[in-house]
């Protein structure tokens, strides 16, 4: 197998899958954003709200499409670009995949179409409950693809079968409850409502720039920068979570992220910043912060996070104990070939040792067979279980200083709106305006930090990578990335464009839709209580 | 879990072999009319206002109806892990090209009308039209292939090997059998794609549909009983050797399997799969007949009988092969050795029992809500579509 080749594979994964995740935040909390407004609507029976309904709604199913589409991709690469992967571990990882079908795209596509044409089809409350469906479908189609992705980097409730040369499932339960998984899905969950809180009120303060659309704009600003504070500040202490199930299941990745060369004395110090330094493993010009590592990985003063050094040479021996179990496959496969009885020593001695088995796969990159493997080859491959830090390091810390400032965005404007009659300085809406990408660069910067970070495994501890590619060619690859990044470029631009155009043209029609609802109210009053109201109404 | 062992592994391996079956189906009979309908649209549609009749006939449901296919891609992942790795690294370009089309589709349907520039509207016709045919067509040259025999091997420690350069890979696909099957495959899904715009449209739309449905069904009856001749007289089947244990591990490299025989033998071995191709034949036939007498319902049941036949005789003329491969027969994929695990397929079982009935539920239910024709005060209303 050429490096080459699987080189081009990553590639190839790592631009369609972030391009997927271009659309999918978007869609998470949007969806549930609409949900809220039209929940508001048939509360209020406000025009209003259903006009802010339908005009988020239109940007929604723009992006919607698109997500639902490159997603067709995510699901169909594994067999195409990763199928020894796929075969190794799809008696485990293909369920949640086809449960994410069965119980939450199905549902979410469906009542989809439902959104945009039933709105004179069904009764208020009917729709309602679709859009609501809508938004617990995508919901949903989040939670199994993470539990998908969480047993990637913590493969429970699984074991090696010789029989067969795959992982199969031992617990769905385990797979399902992976602790690893769990913290993955609220925090990438609430990452998509901040997405979406920052993409309506970004928007919403260039209509009240631009003077255009008031009252739903100041409306949306309302129910953005709410749920917006809420879910960024969700986002921190989920992503603290899913640190500290890191330093629990992922003591390679979280020790790269934060460029922990040597296990330090309990409690650990946090580098703030720095020059991580992967030849001589130390990092230049850093400024710590004494404790704070300790207590966000351990959640206690004395517990001690192992350094990548400590973590290298505890490979070594799983290595070596890896090759063990290989040699005793290799027993057990030539015995069942040969239709012999499996000696019970060799089952036994593969049993004892299976759950290292992934390693020796390591050595299949200097080696053919990893029997065979030298000393050296061994250091190498232990080596090779070190992600590149100096990426890691600072892509995390770009990530977590980006959700700092998600927080005060949207803190300050719902402290504006619910203590300053929602009257906001032009300087927070042009930032409003300008900040609209940076849930997107974060996101990213998220799903970088997790799937380089798990490198060099597929499944951690499992498969390597450059093991578990397709057997294809080089000009297979360079033609599908050709086509992919060609295809996807145009589809880009012309999603863009769309949803700029759109946002232009604001909402279908600008009803003076308060005045309307004013004189009804007053209407409503005076027919209850025959006689004419005295207060005005509070909005 | 213990639950699992109250059913045996090959009574779940047998189940899951239908429930695929009923899931590829399910695709054919609701995707299938969203391409027939896409790959008709230039030739039933000739101005803007029956463009967007006839793209505003599927625009709500098309969504729906597409996760068949990427519930059946899910399932063949979970169910039928060496299938999925196997055949989709293998048709590796035509997948890709699959892929493409099925991401043009969703698109065009969807932006088609967010513009009213005539040449903006025209591309994503055609987009649309690429879209819903291509698909089409290379479902059925895939079953073609799987049919004759896909050339792969698998190593002792599983791994596929695909044979044949990056561009032979590809046109060696499109070998006679296989062209010819995705001739019914496309001709079969625009006839059911007319069948859905009677439904669903009046006046010149539906008039064209009627014909040109007419005709594909003429086409895909003949195409069909061609390529069983063809079966019969040209292509070699597969067969095992010796026993086989259906409670085995899935490894096909421990089973024999020679080629030899015909396909056919199938229908010797097991006559009442007869009616499966009798349902094709029939089906196509009633759906003809609807649609020269406009009988809309009857028209469309007979369609699905059709695509349900069909459909299901190239499974059961097959089983328990799903993947013969004819360069190494002994790796070729069957329902008893290409399966997930004993505990991953009951999983799954128990997540169908309970998702199926309710996705058919709220389906059927959307779809009532959505029923009627289209009309011109439809579309006007939703100046989206």
């Amino acid at each position: 197998m050429e490096i080459g080749l699987v080189e081009l594979s990553r590639l190839q994964f790592a631009m369609t899958a972030l391009y997927h995740f271009l659309f999918v935040p978007l869609t998470l909390g949007l969806s549930v954003l609409v949900a809220i407004m039209e929940t508001v609507y048939v509360m209020t029976n406000r025009p209003i709200w259903r006009q802010m309904t339908k005009f988020w709604g239109t940007l929604f199913g723009i992006n919607f499409v698109l997500g639902v589409a490159t997603g067709i991709t995510m699901e169909f690469q594994f067999g195409m670009n990763w199928s020894y992967y796929s075969h190794y571990v799809g008696d485990v990882f293909g369920a949640p995949l086809a449960m994410e079908g069965l119980m939450a795209f199905f549902m979410e596509a469906t009542f989809v179409g439902l959104f945009f044409f039933g709105w004179d089809k069904l009764s208020k409350v009917g729709h309602l409950v679709v859009a609501w469906l809508v938004a617990i479908g995508s919901n949903f189609s989040a939670l199994w693809i993470l539990i998908a992705n969480g047993w990637m980097v913590n493969p429970v409730g699984a074991e090696f079968n010789p029989e067969t040369m795959r992982m199969e499932m031992t617990s769905f339960f385990e797979v399902i409850f992976n602790e690893a998984a769990q913290a993955k899905f609220v925090h990438t969950v609430s990452a998509g409502y901040v997405t979406a809180a920052l993409f309506v009120l970004g928007v919403s303060s260039w209509y009240l720039l631009k003077g255009r659309h008031i009252d739903l704009a100041r409306r949306s600003i309302a129910v953005a920068s709410a749920f917006g504070l809420a879910s960024a500040l969700s986002v921190v202490v989920l992503g603290d979570e899913s640190g500290y199930s890191a330093s629990q299941t992922q003591k390679m990745k979280l020790a790269s992220i934060e460029a922990m060369w040597e296990t330090e004395p309990a409690p650990a110090a946090f580098t703030l910043i720095g020059i991580p330094d992967q030849e001589a493993r130390e990092t230049h010009y850093a400024i710590h912060i004494p404790y704070v590592m300790g207590l966000i990985g351990t959640r206690s003063l004395n517990e001690e996070i192992p350094g990548i050094a400590q973590l290298v040479e505890e490979n070594v021996d799983r290595i070596r104990r890896g090759i063990i179990a290989y040699d005793a496959l290799m027993q057990v496969r030539e015995a069942r070939t040969n239709g012999e009885e499996i000696p019970s020593e060799s089952r036994f001695v593969f049993q004892q040792n299976s759950v290292d088995l992934g390693y020796a796969f390591l050595l299949k990159r200097y080696v053919d067979d990893p029997r065979e493997a030298t000393e050296e080859q061994i250091q190498m491959a232990a080596d090779d279980t070190v992600p590149r830090v100096f990426p890691l390091f600072y892509a995390f810390r770009i990530m977590v200083a980006l959700g700092f400032t998600f927080i005060l965005l949207t803190g300050y404007f719902f402290w504006r709106t619910s203590f300053r009659h929602m009257s906001y300085p032009r300087w927070a809406l042009w930032t409003a305006v300008v900040w609209i990408p940076m849930p997107w660069i974060a996101a990213e910067l998220g799903w970088f930090v997790a799937e380089f970070g798990r490198q060099p495994w597929t499944v951690d501890g499992m498969l390597p990578t450059a093991l578990s590619a397709s057997h294809l060619s080089v000009s297979d690859l360079l033609l599908t990335l050709a086509g992919f990044t060609l295809f996807y470029t145009v589809l880009f631009v012309i999603e863009m464009s769309l949803m700029v155009k759109y946002i232009r043209k604001g909402p279908y029609q600008d009803v003076d839709e308060t005045d309307a609802w004013q004189q009804r109210h007053r209407a409503r009053l005076s027919t209850r209580r025959n006689q004419s109201p005295i207060a005005e109404p509070a909005e | 879990m213990i639950l699992h062992d109250f059913l045996s592994f090959e009574a779940l391996r047998l189940i899951w072999w239908g429930l695929m079956g009923m899931l590829f189906i399910g695709f054919a009979l609701t995707d299938g009319f969203d391409m027939g309908v896409g790959a008709l649209l230039p030739f039933v549609a000739k101005t803007d206002t029956e463009r967007r009749l006839v793209i505003h006939s599927i625009a709500p449901v098309w969504e729906g109806n597409q996760v068949w296919f990427i519930l059946g891609g899910g399932a063949i992942f979970a169910a039928w892990p060496p299938l999925y790795a196997v055949s989709f690294s293998g048709f590796y370009l035509a997948m890709f090209m699959i892929l493409a089309a099925l991401i043009l589709r969703p698109v065009a349907i969807k932006y088609r009308s967010k513009r009213a520039d005539p040449v903006w509207r025209e591309r994503w016709d055609k987009a649309l039209f690429v879209g819903s045919a291509a698909p089409a067509l290379l479902f059925g040259v895939a079953v073609g292939n799987v049919l004759l025999g896909v050339p792969f091997r698998l190593t002792p420690d599983l791994m596929s090997i695909y044979e044949g350069g990056t561009l032979m890979k590809l046109l060696k696909l499109l070998r006679p059998f296989a062209l010819l099957t995705g001739v019914v495959s496309v001709s079969m899904l625009v006839m059911h794609g007319a069948a859905w715009l009677s439904i669903k449209t009046d006046g010149p739309v539906k008039d064209r549909a009627r014909r040109i449905g007419t005709l594909a069904g003429l086409v895909a009856a003949g195409g069909y009983a061609l390529g069983g001749l063809v079966l019969a007289g040209f292509v070699d089947g597969y067969a095992y050797t010796g026993a086989v244990a259906h409670d085995g591990p899935s490894n096909p490299l421990y089973n024999e399997v020679v080629r030899q025989g015909s396909w056919l033998s199938a229908y010797a071995e097991r006559p009442w799969i007869i009616v499966a191709p009798v349902m094709g034949f029939l089906g196509i036939a009633g759906a003809i007949m609807g649609l020269r007498a406009g009988r809309e319902l009857t028209t469309f049941l007979c369609s699905k009988v059709a695509v349900t036949g069909i459909i299901a005789s190239v499974g059961l003329t097959m089983f328990p092969f799903i993947l013969p491969s004819n360069v190494d027969p002994n790796s070729s994929l069957t329902v008893w050795d290409a399966s997930s695990s004993h505990l991953t397929l009951f999983v799954m079982l128990v997540g169908m029992a309970i998702f199926m009935p309710l996705i058919l539920m709220y389906t059927a239910w959307v779809y009532k809500v959505l029923w009627g024709k289209v009309s011109e005060h439809d579309v006007n209303e939703h100046a989206e579509y």
